[in-house]
């Protein structure tokens, strides 16, 4: 600040000093504004755990199921895709689900409580579309004779395994999330709770 | 400004009368004359300088069928009666119940892509011209942030039927913000207003639509002519018509505004309305192109349709927000290293271009991993600890940001001792036309589904794209150019 004989500095001083504390409080004002765009507590509050009856849910079938309103897949897997997850282990990004996308009950070859059932988010880790299932094998599939079925992103072609395992070089850069979920009897899940101490 | 010789003096008569009482109160006269009948525009202008006074006819329709469009929707995604959500049932009550709704809906839709269509011929008029060249910077970069607006304008808007392509529209666009590090996820937490797209983003982008972004448009369009009429108006031949004035201060070159261009203008506009005409009534869909075939089905938050693509008009960045893959990185490295090699090498250009280029290479190099991949090479993991080798949809983000923010750089870019086209030499001729192929074929792979063969176009496509605007301060200055006239030509 340039302070030269005509200016009286000991105003521009007290000026200063008084747009500064007016700014602060223009930026304070702003703070009500920017916090009520965060959810609201009705809507924090919207997402209570959901039962799913899997007990009419055959080897192959899949079902969604909405959570939080997000979808959430329930798959029966066959033995042959179980087996197909050992073959793919090469080609996935993250074979041994290091990343933090599953909770740790989860963290194992089938990302999954049974070996058979996966439950998984069906969103893509790349920007939210949901995935299609693509269960055949091969040619029939669409996606090439060596395609061991899994899911394709219509919005980015981001492939994932019968795990939901991400395959290499795609847009996602994780596998599909697995959420915190439970068994309360052999056939009933429930998905946003998790057993204490699990 | 308003000097007493632009007021208004009274003839007797009452309507001179009255102008005179209110030019003591308000500068009625001296607008009219600074912005009309005493603005000089240069005679030459020619088919390209209709689009800027169509954008302003488009603005005015959308605002005008909006307002009356407000009347009728309701921003609510809960689900109705019979199951269809509030906002898309609203909708298909303006189309089919409301008197005359489905012309006001169908002018709406069609102006959105009309505005767009005419604002990128206006661009590519500056572009053709060199309008954005000293002293009319601020008009180009006021004009930047009018299509930024206009761009979130549309994306706001399209989330209101609450069709499928709304949804999952919003969705990945929403979700693009959670790309950048740390703060990102939170951020599209924050957008959204939920954890999901749902009613409460329908409601603020209802918000934003029709208040927020149309005030600040307003703002932005009053600033963007306010700093062409101080300048005054850039023409075909690219020379500034102020060098030569007659004894009255007037530019031999240049007609009064009104009635000359206002009554031109008019011819456009009567053209421009039967075209726009001719699809509200006769292809309002536009072959799916105008109103996606998929937004005819309500949002499933379950479900993304098999293939989404966005509306026409932003396929050219979508496109280039694709191409960026894992695999495409190291070809931006060696294009920045080439960037890069063409600073240090001798040439005449200004230092601090050559600093501030140095300086952008530089931090992208750090970006993009470079540091990361050689610090890899004698075994030290540098990805956690620092902001390096990002994953590739970050960069995707960033790529698609820059190819819209890049252009406010053109008129520091040009290096050309000439700013039309007209005088400009083949090399930029060449370079313009493979440009906008380019953008056109970026557009038109925007609308496919991605496939490897694909993808690789639009990488090239991506890189001739940044190419046309990084290295423009070479192939500007070695193009062989023709001298220009002192004054315009017919």
């Amino acid at each position: 600040m340039s302070c030269d004989e005509k200016v009286d500095c000991g105003r521009r001083r007290l000026l200063v000093a008084t747009a500064a504390i007016g700014g602060v409080g223009g930026a304070v004002v702003a703070t009500p504004f920017v916090s009520s765009m965060l959810p609201s507590e009705r809507a924090k509050a919207a997402g209570a755990p959901v039962e799913v009856d899997i007990s009419k849910l055959e080897p192959g079938q899949m079902m969604t199921v909405e959570w939080r309103g997000k979808p959430v897949w329930i798959i029966n897997r066959t033995d042959e895709q179980l087996a197909s997850l050992k073959k793919v282990e090469g080609e996935v990004s993250d074979p041994k689900s290091e990343k933090n996308m599953q909770p740790k009950y989860c963290q194992n070859e089938t990302r999954s409580i049974k070996p058979n059932v996966l439950v998984a988010v069906g969103i893509c880790t790349h920007l939210g579309c949901s995935p299609t299932d693509k269960f055949k094998t091969g040619d029939e599939s669409g996606l090439g004779a060596t395609w061991p079925g899994g899911f394709i992103c219509p919005c980015h072609g981001s492939t994932f395994d019968m795990a939901g395992r991400v395959y290499k070089s795609k847009p996602a850069p994780d596998n599909l999330e697995v959420p915190p979920h439970m068994y309360v009897s052999d056939s009933k899940i429930v998905i946003g709770e998790e057993k204490k101490g699990a | 400004m308003a000097g007493s010789e632009n007021k208004y003096k009274s003839d007797g008569s009452l309507a001179g009368a009255a102008l005179e009482w209110v030019d003591a109160r308000f500068p009625a006269t001296s607008l009219w004359k600074e912005h009309l009948s005493e603005y000089y525009a240069p005679k030459n202008f020619n088919f390209w300088y209709f689009f800027g006074s169509l954008a302003l006819l488009v603005l005015v329709l959308q605002i005008v069928t909006g307002i009356f469009l407000v009347m009728h929707f309701k921003p609510d995604a809960s689900l109705n009666a019979s199951g269809v959500p509030v906002a898309f049932a609203s909708v298909e009550y303006i189309m089919r119940d409301v008197p005359w709704g489905w012309l006001v809906r169908y002018m709406h839709s069609t102006g959105a892509s009309a505005f767009f269509v005419v604002v990128y011929l206006h661009m590519f008029r500056g572009l053709l011209y060199g309008s954005y060249r000293k002293p009319r910077e601020l008009i180009w970069i006021f004009g930047l942030l009018i299509f930024l607006c206009l761009m979130g304008e549309a994306f706001f808007g399209y989330l209101l039927p609450w069709g499928q392509m709304s949804f999952w529209g919003a969705q990945v666009i929403v979700n693009l913000f959670s790309a950048i590090p740390v703060i990102g996820p939170d951020l599209s937490i924050w957008l959204r207003g939920d954890f999901v797209v749902g009613d409460a983003t329908l409601n603020r982008f209802f918000s934003f639509h029709v208040i927020a972004m149309p005030l600040v448009l307003l703002g932005l369009v009053a600033a963007h002519i306010i700093a062409l009429h101080e300048v005054g108006s850039n023409n075909p031949d690219g020379v500034e018509i102020k060098k030569h004035k007659d004894s009255n201060g007037i530019p031999l070159d240049g007609i009064p505004f009104h009635p000359y261009y206002t009554v031109k203008d008019i011819v456009g506009v009567v053209v421009f309305l039967i075209v726009f005409s001719a699809i509200v009534f006769f292809m309002p869909e536009f072959g799916g192109y105008f109103l996606e075939y998929n937004n005819f089905v309500p949002a499933d938050p379950l479900k993304t349709p098999p293939h989404i693509a966005p509306v026409w008009y932003f396929t050219p960045f979508y496109s280039i927000l694709r191409a960026v893959t894992s695999d495409f990185v190291p070809f931006l490295w060696l294009f920045l290293a080439l960037v890069g090699w063409l600073c240090v090498r001798p040439s005449r250009l200004p230092l601090i271009v050559k600093l501030g280029y140095l300086g952008f290479v530089g931090a992208m190099f750090i970006l993009l991993g470079v540091p990361a991949v050689l610090a890899s090479w004698v075994g030290i993991k540098l990805t956690s600890i620092l902001f390096v080798g990002l994953e590739a949809k970050f960069w995707g983000v960033v790529a698609m940001g820059g190819s819209v923010v890049i252009i406010g750089a053109l008129p520091w870019l040009d290096h050309s001792p000439v700013k039309s086209i007209r005088y400009k030499g083949s090399l930029y001729k060449a370079i313009l036309t493979v440009f906008v192929v380019a953008f056109f074929i970026l557009g038109y792979l925007g609308v496919l589904a991605p496939t490897p063969m694909r993808t690789l176009v639009s990488q090239i496509c991506s890189l001739i794209y940044f190419a046309f605007f990084l290295l423009m301060p070479w192939y500007s200055k070695i193009d062989k150019c023709k001298p220009e006239p002192e004054r315009v030509t017919g």
